[in-house]
């Protein structure tokens, strides 16, 4: 583990103003939960919650060249996202295997912006960096904005009274860029939990006032805790646990922001061969239906007396409850319907392979 | 909350009564607020003798499943069933109904070892 200090974000004191309890996260100092799990996992699929995403690194791009450089080093097909729009994409190292997953906004047509998840933003600059080509720029302006998650059934509701004055909300995956009084924010329909939200990225000095104006529209303040229950059941992975240096976007079950159909991309060879070799695992949903402890990452999952993989992620589902998880599974068994063990401490229980999302919220 | 008086404690936030034959054990209110969230209990079997220190029982938060130690040597003699269904009550009543096994002490001496109310919420800071 480093030592450095952890970093803050500007919206640190007011995280303690209404109760946080901060823990460590990506080298970040975070809210991990306000009130509780459950109480902020249920505000967000049912009225409307708010989440501190500053930690997330923010890199521009510019150039004529941009978008053809973008589409060589990322997965998904940048000519096919039009300006004002955002989507999905992971940045592959040779091997194929996922060193990042992101969020790209085409701001304008030789102008984008890469959201990075925060562990990764120095990873990613570096990848990227090493083959930028002298035509185009690229900008770290991570230090300079913070961003919220505004998460929820409510979340329009939410926006018409936070700028009455408009623009309205944007589209889902549509992008807009807000004057706000230090600069521009980025107001992107899209989130992590499912349900209908949007997130903001602003400058540091703004972020307090837009926290202050959506807590007096009783926005709840929701923490890192809530955000990876809410995320799971939609069986989103999380870099790190679910994604990782030595799993393919096709293991991963993302193959839908590949796009295969690219004359070249890095890690295109590798993912072209292991297609015709056969995917040997897949990430697959278990759920444990019967009373139990909660699934976490970490636990072993057998047939019978063989041990076939490894949970990923995993937790007691808010919504559902009961147990729900990811694992890498061979590839007969990572179909829906199968009956597997998982060993908590000095037992076995029961799970079932199924299909996600695990849940569906009511908003999308 | 503060701790009443006629508890012990662990430094690892266990505590157990004084005053009764067949003391019960549970988590301090500290602990619970710590943990939040309770969602899964799993209880010793009645009849297992336990060693001083010995994990007992697990405490499962949305977060974390944190082992809770057996304050004294001795047998289990009952368990908190109704946890199974609410282990909230964990959160909600910490030092009451939240109790989680009743133990009988193989040697009773031992509670005067472990630390008073007062001095447990002194560690606490």
């Amino acid at each position: 583990m480093s030592t450095a200090p952890l970093r803050e974000s500007p919206l640190q004191a007011a995280h303690l103003a209404a109760g946080a309890r901060l823990i460590g996260f990506a080298g970040w100092n975070m809210p991990v939960q306000y009130t509780g799990i459950l109480p902020e996992h249920r505000a967000v699929r049912s009225g409307c919650g708010m989440f501190d995403i500053s930690h997330m690194g923010q890199l521009f791009i510019s150039g004529h060249a941009a978008e053809a450089w973008l589409n060589r080093q990322l997965t998904n097909d940048v000519a096919t996202l039009e300006a004002g729009m955002a989507h999905y994409t992971l940045l592959l190292n040779e091997q194929g295997g996922v060193i990042d997953d992101l969020l790209l906004y085409r701001l304008a047509d030789d102008r984008f912006l890469l959201l990075v998840n925060a562990s990764k933003v120095a990873e990613d600059e570096t990848a990227l960096k090493s083959a930028l080509p002298a035509d185009l720029k690229m900008h770290n302006a991570s230090d300079a904005y913070a961003g919220l998650a505004i998460q929820g059934p409510d979340t329009k509701r939410i926006a018409d009274a936070l700028w009455p004055e408009g623009p309205s909300l944007p589209q889902r995956n549509e992008v807009s860029i807000r004057p706000m009084p230090h600069g521009e924010a980025f107001v992107c329909r899209t989130g992590y939990t499912g349900e209908d939200g949007f997130e903001i990225f602003l400058p540091n000095e703004d972020a307090e006032k837009l926290w202050e104006q959506l807590i007096a529209l009783e926005v709840t303040p929701s923490g890192l805790g809530a955000r990876d229950t809410l995320r799971l059941e939609m069986g989103y992975p999380l870099n790190g646990s679910d994604l990782k240096a030595t799993r393919t976007p096709i293991e991963a079950g993302l193959s839908f922001f590949v796009s295969m159909n690219k004359p070249e991309f890095v890690g295109k060879d590798a993912l072209v061969a292991q297609k015709a070799e056969g995917v040997k695992e897949r990430l697959t949903g278990l759920a444990m239906t019967a009373k139990g402890p909660p699934l976490r990452a970490g636990y072993s999952v057998h047939q019978g007396d063989t041990q076939v993989g490894t949970l990923t992620s995993g937790c007691l589902s808010p919504s559902l409850g009961h147990g729900i998880a990811m694992a890498y599974l061979p590839r007969d068994l990572a179909k829906p319907g199968r009956e597997l063990e998982v060993a908590i401490r000095d037992r076995k229980f029961p799970v079932t392979t199924v299909k996600k999302p695990f849940y569906r919220p009511s908003s999308t | 909350m503060s701790a009443p008086k006629n508890l012990r404690f662990l430094d690892s936030h266990e505590w157990i009564e004084t005053d009764n034959e067949t003391p019960a054990v549970g988590i301090s209110d500290h602990a619970q607020s710590e943990l939040s969230d309770v969602v899964y209990v799993e209880l010793p079997e009645v009849g297992r003798v336990l060693a001083a220190g010995e994990a007992a029982a697990v405490v499962e938060s949305v977060k974390a499943a944190s082992d809770i130690y057996a304050p004294v040597g001795g047998e289990v003699v009952e368990v908190n069933e109704a946890l199974t269904a609410e282990p909230g009550t964990i959160n909600t009543d910490a030092f009451g109904d939240g109790w989680l096994f009743k133990l009988k002490p193989s040697d009773p001496s031992e509670l005067e070892k472990l630390l008073t109310a007062e001095d447990y919420e002194k560690s606490l800071g």
